[in-house]
């Protein structure tokens, strides 16, 4: 071990490297090592022999031990979670008088059943879709802003505000949707319906206030800080390398974010949607206290209706029996399963933005 | 093509901390000039003052006069922007924007700048990277991710990209240092030929390399730590590797330094 010695420090003050020389030395005012570092005294440094220790396995043993429990107990949680809803969910399926899949009906009063999830997997997903249709973009411009347009204090400040959007609990959102945003948005959405009636989307629904439309628009709310928090993480990630080569080519505070930070950025805020996404399909009592019910089915935004998870909160009283109760679970396990994909892709784009 | 900087009484500051002081220095035209010096001297930040990236970290700036060929880089009207596209910039660590192909990293520069004919592009892009020595080596994988070549090569894409909208003047600021002595010995050869076309300044860390690429070399050195930098001398590089006119040089050069 000590052979290499030698010519290793010989390379490090080759006489040609000035540069390392001049800065070793010029740092021996306060470094008593640099002292030693001149021509003369080359190569009589002399480091002293340290005894180590062995290193001790235990804790690593314990530490991964630990790990591998942990993992286990979740994966099983999981499964039970899944296997819970399946076999719950068998018994009433099994004596459905409808297709479960793609009757609209939800009838479970008596002992036909006749349950079907086609109106509910329609108001969930239009009203996550419209929902982040206006989130992601507002969500992108202000995470923009804070990272790269406003100053630092005010982005700072900004960033805040948006975060304590995500402290409001979702009880307040839907009180707050229900007696003050919806009304007030009612005029607008019977605007839309008269503009564009003939379109099935724009049809005039429900009297009343609660639409999907103002639904759609309490969970944009909702979902705007998380997508915002993570787009802004990526976003003031960008390697300074990246910004810039672009500004060195000239490019405008726009071009620069356009050929550096948004492609730098575009899985995680890919992913960041899609978290969002998540939420919003999931949100139940804010959803539920906005939204009336209505018999029946419409394409309608300006309809009333059910997404899974507010038919699930609502229908709370009735899972006294084993049957109806197992109607919920197998309505509840369609949520599960459109989640978990949602995730699942979200997934994927992030890995797959990190290879390229 | 090629245009002369003068820097006239150039203070330069980053927020309160005065980094560099009182430069007055002339880059002639068609020429390559390398800024030596130890490290925290501010050799970079003067490079970067040249075409105003310097200001783009939040509270730098500076003050003073940048002129190329007369014109005031820090004039009332300049729109930094315009500045960059005429005085392009290679960087310490090579940078393709990972996103872009080999091709579209090379015409970047120009779709900013609103070209938008292929048969332009196509033309500027061959004539680039042949201006970079780099086209045999990508003919064929022109649309292949330019962070896919090797270190000398995306260091030799991103002169490519600089040059390729034809600017008056290339900065280079340590281009070789992240480069093994091969890729270093190619970029080296680059800069000599690149000097027919263009007014070349180059921070280098390595003697050896200002003495072997450039014509002018602008000693920069600080009084103490914490002091501002200040340009020692400029003059011909013969001289002062061999002759120079200060004793700071004359140690820095031959490793008394301090």
């Amino acid at each position: 071990m000590n052979q290499p010695a030698e010519p290793l420090r010989a390379a490090t003050l080759e006489p040609e490297d000035h540069d390392t020389l001049a800065h070793l030395a010029g740092a021996a005012d306060e470094s008593p090592v640099g002292k030693h570092l001149t021509p003369e005294t080359r190569g009589r440094i002399t480091i002293p022999h340290v005894e180590l220790a062995p290193p001790t396995k235990g804790p690593d043993r314990f530490f991964s031990g630990l790990t591998v429990t942990t993992g286990v107990v979740i994966v099983a949680m999981i499964a039970a979670i899944a296997i819970f809803l399946v076999a719950s969910a068998v018994g009433p399926l099994s004596r459905n008088q409808v297709n479960f899949l793609t009757s609209t009906r939800w009838d479970i009063s008596d002992q036909n059943l006749a349950f079907g999830i086609a109106a509910l997997l329609w108001t969930t997903v239009l009203s996550s879709i419209v929902a982040m249709v206006i989130a992601v973009p507002v969500a992108m411009g202000v995470a923009l802003l804070i990272t790269h347009y406003a100053p630092s204090r005010v982005g700072r400040v900004v960033g805040f505000l948006v975060d304590l959007l995500a402290a409001v609990p979702s009880i307040v959102y839907g009180l707050w949707g229900a007696r003050v945003f919806a009304p007030w948005l009612k005029p607008f959405g019977d605007w839309l319906s008269d503009t564009l009636g003939f379109i099935p989307l724009f049809e005039r629904g429900v009297t009343s206030a609660g639409t999907v439309f103002a639904a759609s628009l309490v969970l944009a709310i909702m979902i705007l800080p998380i997508i915002t928090a993570i787009s802004r993480d990526v976003f003031d990630q960008t390697p300074r390398d990246h910004i810039e080569a672009a500004w060195a080519l000239g490019a405008t505070k726009w071009e620069m974010i356009r050929i550096a930070v948004i492609p730098y950025g575009r899985s995680g805020s890919i992913a960041a949607a899609m978290l969002g996404l998540g939420r919003a399909l999931g949100e139940t009592i804010a959803v539920m206290l906005i939204l009336s019910t209505v018999p029946g089915f419409s394409w309608s935004l300006f309809s009333g209706g059910q997404t899974f998870a507010s038919l699930i909160a609502r229908g709370a009283p009735e899972f006294d029996s084993p049957t109806k109760a197992g109607a919920y679970i197998a309505a509840g396990l369609v949520l599960f399963v459109l989640t978990f994909a949602v995730n699942g892709v979200a997934r994927a784009v992030a890995a797959g933005g990190k290879k390229g | 093509m090629a245009k002369r900087i003068e820097v006239k009484d150039l203070n330069i500051y980053y927020g309160s901390h005065h980094a560099v002081q009182s430069v007055n220095l002339t880059v002639e035209p068609r020429s390559v000039t390398a800024f030596i010096g130890p490290s925290g001297c501010g050799k970079s930040t003067v490079l970067r003052t040249l075409n105003r990236m310097h200001e783009v970290i939040p509270g730098a700036y500076c003050e003073g006069e940048v002129l190329l060929d007369g014109i005031n880089l820090y004039g009332k009207d300049v729109d930094p922007v315009a500045v960059r596209r005429q005085v392009g910039m290679v960087f310490q660590r090579p940078n393709p924007f990972p996103s872009m192909s080999i091709y579209e990293n090379v015409v970047a520069g120009l779709k900013l700048n609103g070209v938008k004919s292929k048969k332009v592009l196509d033309e500027a892009a061959e004539k680039s990277l042949r201006g970079a020595n780099l086209w045999k080596e990508v003919k064929d994988r022109l649309d292949k991710p330019g962070i896919g070549l090797s270190g000398g090569q995306q260091q030799r894409l991103c002169i490519a990209r600089a040059i390729a909208v034809s600017p008056d003047v290339l900065l280079m600021d340590e281009p070789c240092s992240a480069l093994d002595p091969i890729s270093t010995l190619a970029i080296e050869d680059l800069i000599h030929e690149l000097k027919d076309e263009y007014t070349v300044v180059i921070v280098t860390h390595n003697m050896q390399q200002a003495s072997r690429v450039s014509d002018r070399t602008a000693f920069f050195n600080l009084a103490a730590q914490g002091q501002p930098g200040e340009l020692v001398e400029l003059d011909d590089t013969e001289k002062i590797f061999s002759n120079p006119t200060k004793q700071a040089t004359e140690d820095y050069i031959t490793g008394r330094f301090g």
